[in-house]
């Protein structure tokens, strides 16, 4: 189990949190087609190595939180809450 | 068919058992060519059988089975086993039901022993919601001419005597999906079952010859670079699990799929007391006694994407906790080993075979939790579809443009946790 460093709770197990997948950039949803927003709904990088991921921290503070995290090792390297701006 | 150069039989286990002679290898070393005419990323279950039935089906000799580490040592060797082809879609059921077909011949057909048991496949009931969808899937299966049918709480405990089927666990049985023609199979033995066979019949296989790019020329592959030099090839079938999305990156083909490990564990053995496959959804596990007496275990995939294969102990905990609720007899067992394996998990719990916008490279991936049982039929089709030019109708709902045209399969209520 990972051990996710939560901005607002601290140190807490992984399976208080669901995990939301990598984040991608949702398309104009007015100016979509249904291809592209299929491809967005559907494909996915997943990297071998650094991820940009979204979690959602259920049973805690229940703030959605941006996770960079090392596919291959599990390592952690940052939590911010979504609200914060990227370093 | 070729003739194998050692036929496994009684009078050739007597021969050598008298003689003391060695065996020879069940497949041999080769040099890498510089070309075939298909190359083959990935030495399990699903690349052998391709290689194999290239050869057999359509005299499709000149293939490469390139691995990157040894032969079954991803999926094949990592999954708990299970064949059962009880599935909810009539695309499904009819896929698998050929899968099953194909394993109950195997033995036979590659002279390896791969001791397949069809000692039945049951799926536990825990609500009503379950027990609508078992009923739905025994129907499905009826009309396909699979084996399924709704059971009670007694049926339950006449087949598996070690449930506990009273109103003592959180989640009470209320019946179950029995499959009879469901069963486990020893998964080694279907990889060397079919590297044998391949190997006999003129395929060669590379070990430790990892792919590290694939050429593409005009929007036709040309051919791939591995660790050990570039092979010219105008076609190229990506055949892997956990790394599939990379292999096909190579090629710019993108993939619906996230990599996930699904983490199992078994006991020491036992006495036998456990003859069918035991599954339970609600609980997210599954069970099964080995041959040689040992309880494996499965469960879902892990709750989040990830390339590593380390096990967890709170997998463990959970394990312990949900089969403890099934069989109370067990508390006493201890847990020989847990191991994680890499699960290709596609939107729809729908594998992802066909060709892709790239002439002459395929995909057979996407497998997630079920490509061990749909290992023969895959490679029975694949094969057939690029010695013939065309998707054959029984994978036909399981090409790569569907989820660009919107058509997916509906198979996660009879695929996921459903082993």
């Amino acid at each position: 189990m990972l051990v996710i460093v939560c901005p607002h709770c601290g140190p807490r197990n992984s399976n208080e949190f669901t995990f939301l997948g990598e984040r991608s950039t949702r398309p104009a949803v007015a100016a979509t087609t249904p291809a592209e927003w299929r491809h967005y709904l559907y494909f996915k990088n997943n990297a071998a190595g650094e991820e940009d991921e979204r979690w959602f921290h259920v049973s805690g503070c229940r703030r959605f939180l941006d996770v960079e995290r090392d596919t291959l090792t599990n390592e952690i390297r940052s939590v911010r809450d979504v609200g914060e701006a990227a370093r | 068919m070729a003739s194998y150069p050692t036929r496994y039989s009684a009078l050739a286990l007597l021969r050598k058992g008298a003689t003391r002679s060695d065996w020879p290898r069940a497949w041999r070393h080769h040099d890498l060519r510089s070309s075939y005419d298909v190359v083959i990323v990935g030495g399990g279950l699903h690349g052998l059988a391709t290689a194999y039935y290239l050869a057999r089906n359509h005299d499709i000799t000149s293939v490469a089975v390139l691995e990157k580490a040894y032969i079954g040592g991803g999926g094949s060797g990592r999954n708990t086993a299970i064949v059962r082809s009880n599935y909810l879609t009539p695309e499904g059921s009819a896929f698998y039901d050929r899968s099953v077909r194909l394993y109950e011949g195997l033995t036979e057909d590659l002279n390896f022993n791969i001791m397949f048991e069809q000692r039945g496949h049951m799926t536990l009931a825990h609500s009503d919601a379950s027990l609508r969808t078992m009923r739905w899937r025994a129907e499905v299966n009826k009309l396909g001419g699979i084996d399924s049918e709704v059971i009670d709480p007694a049926g339950v405990k006449e087949l598996a005597p070690a449930i506990d089927v009273s109103d003592r666990p959180r989640y009470p049985i209320l019946g179950a999906l029995w499959h009879p023609p469901g069963g486990i199979v020893r998964h080694d033995a279907v990889v060397w079952g079919y590297a044998r066979g391949a190997d006999v019949a003129g395929a060669h296989i590379h070990q430790v010859t990892e792919v590290t790019g694939i050429d593409v020329a005009d929007g036709r592959v040309t051919g791939v670079q591995t660790s050990r030099g570039a092979v010219a090839a105008p076609v190229v079938i990506n055949c892997t699990a956990g790394w599939s999305t990379l292999i096909a990156d190579m090629a710019g083909v993108k993939l619906p799929i996230t990599t996930r490990p699904l983490q199992a564990a078994v006991t020491v053995p036992v006495q036998p007391f456990l003859v069918p496959v035991i599954v339970s959804g609600t609980l997210h596990v599954y069970v099964s006694q080995t041959a040689r007496g040992e309880l494996v275990f499965g469960a879902s995939v892990d709750p989040f994407s990830s390339y590593s294969s380390r096990g967890s102990l709170g997998f463990t905990e959970g394990l312990a906790g949900h089969v403890l609720e099934l069989m109370p007899g067990i508390s006493k067992m201890r847990l020989l080993r847990q191991w994680a394996g890499l699960c290709d998990m596609t939107p729809d719990f729908g594998p992802i075979i066909g060709p892709t916008p790239v002439a002459g490279f395929y995909v057979d991936v996407g497998w997630g939790t079920y490509g061990f049982k749909a290992g023969p039929v895959a490679g029975e089709q694949v094969a057939a579809m690029v010695a013939n030019g065309t998707v054959p109708r029984l994978i036909a709902s399981f090409g790569l443009e569907r989820f660009e045209q919107g058509r997916l399969t509906a198979e996660k209520g009879a695929a996921a946790v459903g082993h």
